[in-house]
Order: C-alpha cells, then sequence, then structure tokens
C-alpha cells in the first residue's frame, strides 16, 4: 500500500508540474469561475431570491463544470507522444496510476475551489468567516468524489475521438448525487442553519467517496487492459 | 491487478514466444508467432506496414494480451505485471515523453517508476550516452524530433533493462543520433541485454542482428539466425512482402 502511494504521488507530482509550468486548465477553470460567477450575478434579481438561496447552486455549477476542464486534461497529457504507453510498459500499478491522477485532479479542483469561494463571497456580500469550516469540509468532501468518477470517465473518455463530449455526458450523471448533497449542505450552512444539521449531509458525501474512490480505483484497470 | 509470478529459474531465454497470436476482432494482427532469443541476442524484424510488428511488439511489452499462444519474458508469462514490466525497455518512433518537462525530467521520472532510488546518476548516465547534456534542462517542446528521440531512448534504458523493445527507434534521428543509439544497442547486448528491433533500415538492422525475420500479415515468411543471414536474400523477401502489400 505504501508503495501504492508514494508511486501515486510521484505520478500526481508530474501532473501538478506539467499543470504549472502551462496552467493552461487552471488558467481556463479560474476564468471559467469567474465569468460564471457574474453572469449569475448579473442576472440575479435580489428582491426574488436571497444571495443565500442562490449562492450555494452558483457555487456548485461552477465548481462542477470547471472541473470538467481539469479533468479532461488529466489524461489529455498522457496521449499527446503515447507517454501513457510508458507508464503503462513501467512496473507501477494500474491502481498507483489512478490514484496520482486523482490526487493531481484534486489539487487542481480544490486551487480553483480556493479562488472562487472567496469571490463568491464578494459578489454575492457572504459574511462565510463563521462557516468557513464546515464549507471546506463539504467543498473537499464533494471535490474527492466529483475527482474520483471524473478521473475514471476521463481515462475511458480520452482514446476516443468525442473525448471532450463523452467526458461530461459520462461523468455529470454520477456527480448529480455528490452535488445535491454538497449543494443542500452549503444551502443549510449559509441560511445560518445550526453545523450539527449538515452532519448527515457531511456523512452522505463521505460515504460517496467512499464507495466511488474504491469503486473507480478498482474499476481503472479494465480501462487501459485490452 | 498485478501478479508477481516468479520467474522460472530454469528458463534459460530471456523472451520465448510460442505459436503467439492476437487478434482485434475478427483481424489477426499476430498470426501463430514462435521465436526465443537468449541473453545478448538480437531480432531485426522488417516488414511491411500493418504486417503486424508493432502489435508484436506490444505484446511483450504487456501493453496488449495475447489472444493465445505463449509469451514468456525472463520465464514470466505475459502480460505478468510489474515484474515481468521492470526488465523491459521500450522505444518506439513516438517519443512517449512530456513536452512540458525537460529531457532530465522526464528521464528521471522513468528511473523513478522503475523504483530506482538514487537516480541522478542514472540519469545523467542516460543523457550523456545519448549526448542529451547541453540541452538537458530545456523544455522537451523546445528540441528538435530527432533530439526528442535521444531523449526518448535514455529513459527506456535509465533502468538497465533485460530486454529493449525498440520500434523503429532510428525514425527521426539523423546519422550522429543514428550511430549514437547503434553504439548504445552493441554495447547493451554485449552486456546481455536482449534486443527486438522493428525497422525499415535493413543495413541497420542487419548489422546489429544475431536472428532476423520478415514479417507479413501477421506471420514470419523468413526467419533465420546469425549464421544463416543472407542481406541479398532478405532484402528480396522484404522487396516482395512490401510488393504483397500492395
Amino acid at each position: 500500500m505504501g508503495n501504492i502511494l508514494s508511486t501515486a504521488w510521484l505520478i500526481a507530482r508530474k501532473d501538478l508540474s506539467i499543470e504549472f509550468r502551462t496552467r493552461s486548465a487552471f488558467l481556463s477553470a479560474v476564468v471559467f469561475s469567474l465569468l460564471g460567477l457574474v453572469i449569475f450575478y448579473y442576472a440575479w434579481d435580489p428582491t426574488a431570491v436571497t444571495a443565500t438561496d442562490l449562492a450555494p447552486g452558483v457555487l456548485w455549477i461552477i465548481f462542477t463544470f470547471s472541473g470538467l476542464l481539469g479533468l479532461h486534461r488529466s489524461f489529455g497529457v498522457e496521449t499527446a507522444d503515447r507517454a501513457i504507453d510508458a507508464l503503462l510498459a513501467s512496473p507501477v500499478s494500474r491502481e498507483a496510476i489512478f490514484l496520482g491522477k486523482a490526487i493531481a485532479n484534486l489539487v487542481f479542483v480544490a486551487a480553483v475551489q480556493a479562488l472562487a469561494i472567496p469571490a463568491l463571497a464578494l459578489f454575492y456580500n457572504l459574511r462565510l468567516g463563521d462557516v468557513a469550516a464546515p464549507l471546506i469540509a463539504i467543498a473537499i468532501l464533494a471535490a474527492i468524489g466529483l475527482v474520483a468518477v471524473g478521473t475514471l470517465f476521463s481515462a475511458m473518455a480520452v482514446n476516443t475521438r468525442l473525448a471532450e463530449l463523452l467526458l461530461p455526458m459520462l461523468a455529470l450523471p454520477f456527480f448529480v448525487p455528490i452535488v445535491i448533497a454538497a449543494a443542500q449542505a452549503t444551502s443549510k450552512l449559509l441560511s445560518g442553519r445550526p453545523v450539527v444539521e449538515i452532519g448527515a449531509w457531511l456523512k452522505l458525501l463521505l460515504a460517496f467517496d467512499i464507495v466511488f474512490v474504491a469503486a473507480c480505483t478498482l474499476a481503472y484497470p479494465f480501462t487501459v487492459e485490452d | 491487478m498485478s501478479s508477481t509470478i516468479s520467474p522460472d529459474p530454469s528458463a534459460p531465454s530471456i523472451v520465448e514466444v510460442g505459436q503467439l497470436v492476437r487478434e482485434f476482432g475478427s483481424t489477426r494482427a499476430v498470426g501463430g508467432v514462435t521465436f526465443s532469443l537468449a541473453p545478448g541476442d538480437c531480432l531485426a524484424l522488417f516488414g511491411p506496414n500493418g504486417a503486424g510488428k508493432t502489435t508484436l511488439l506490444r505484446v511483450l511489452a504487456g501493453l496488449l494480451k495475447p489472444t493465445s499462444g505463449i509469451a514468456r519474458v525472463s520465464g514470466i508469462p505475459l502480460p505478468g505485471g510489474p515484474l515481468a514490466r521492470s526488465r523491459i525497455g521500450l522505444i518506439s518512433h513516438h517519443t512517449m515523453l512530456y513536452e512540458a518537462l525537460s529531457p532530465r525530467e522526464n528521464v528521471a521520472f522513468s528511473a523513478r517508476l522503475y523504483g530506482i532510488r538514487d537516480a541522478r546518476e542514472r540519469v545523467e548516465d542516460s543523457l550523456r550516452r545519448m549526448s542529451m547534456m547541453d540541452r538537458a534542462d530545456a523544455p522537451i517542446r523546445s528540441l528538435s524530433r530527432g533530439m526528442q528521440q535521444r531523449v526518448s531512448i535514455a529513459r527506456a534504458m535509465v533502468h538497465s533493462p533485460q530486454l529493449v523493445l525498440a520500434d523503429e527507434p532510428y525514425s527521426g534521428l539523423d546519422d550522429s543520433g543514428a550511430r549514437a543509439l547503434t553504439a548504445l544497442l552493441r554495447e547493451v547486448r554485449s552486456a546481455g541485454t536482449a534486443i527486438i528491433i522493428v525497422t525499415h533500415n535493413l543495413t541497420e538492422g542487419l548489422s546489429l542482428a544475431t536472428h532476423a525475420a520478415v514479417m507479413q500479415r501477421g506471420k514470419f515468411v523468413r526467419y533465420d539466425s546469425a549464421d544463416r543471414i543472407d542481406a541479398g536474400a532478405y532484402a528480396a523477401t522484404y522487396r516482395e512482402a512490401l510488393a504483397a502489400n500492395g
């Protein structure tokens, strides 16, 4: 297990180094997130819907779609000149490759969240100081599930001609339960409900994470074996 | 998914292939190929496009499963998991490199994947052998195709594989690069590494070979060991195979 995790970290570091140098997917995701916030802000009628009612939906829509940009890039860097062949021909386990990709994607999504959440607070005049810790917990738990599912489908879609279309078509239905739980928990939190009321949603997100991470890690080798 | 099959200690060959078949649906890419290679042997594999050469190499690299037949590397049946893969070095006409990283980073990443702990010296040595020290820190995307191929070769050799699978390794190399590759392959062969080289260059291929084969429609139409290789006959068989391929 230690060997799998150290190899996964090696692969994740490599992916993050590439993204840090190119910043192509990160900048796209950040621009998309900020643009989404601006569009929702100008379409918003504060007399009809309160900020605390609208913000959770806006937040999870932009996280879901900006995350897809990073997930698509995840295996895209491996197919540029068939680097994936060298990775698969090396003596590392397929599970380590999946976990490495998922860790890098998690850092990517978390970095986008770290910029988008303060931007959301700014646009919708939300006071997040008191709920910062549980909000971060929701964001991380939801990101783990989204990344596990998205990384698996990115691996499946990357070798197809319609990868950019196929990834969202495959992943979004599996994102729905995670996004519903995350949006519900965020909504309760922003409307001032006690933190204990979101406990059930956090447990549900944790359960999704355990199931999706385990299932996707076990399923990944079948996507690369012919 | 990784199996840990111990190598057969009595196995004298590095590569054993028996009646190997690989099909894609109804298409038979490799149709019953048999050969074996001992340490230090080099099989030069010729044939027209679509003959099944690359598919055969991908099966031996553990990237494709055989449909039927036997394929073993160091006594380990393929696809044999990490232990078998750790003994193989794969060179292709695809560089298999990350273009945002430098040659040094690409080779070091590969060395670490193969479990080489103190990789720095091995990485430097691999890059030096392919005359890439001058550009070791430049991004791959800034290098010419030939230089990228040199780095790809350094990457494939950094873990001192027992079997080198080289699919058109001369692709993109200039004369100097080709000479460096030939010298490197001779050196590793004399150290006991077995090599399978797919090339369209009969002269380069036969100069390295201890065995040679011409492949056509998934089968060996000619296969000889070193003492029976006749360059003229090979050229004629190769031309016939190309003509038959249209």
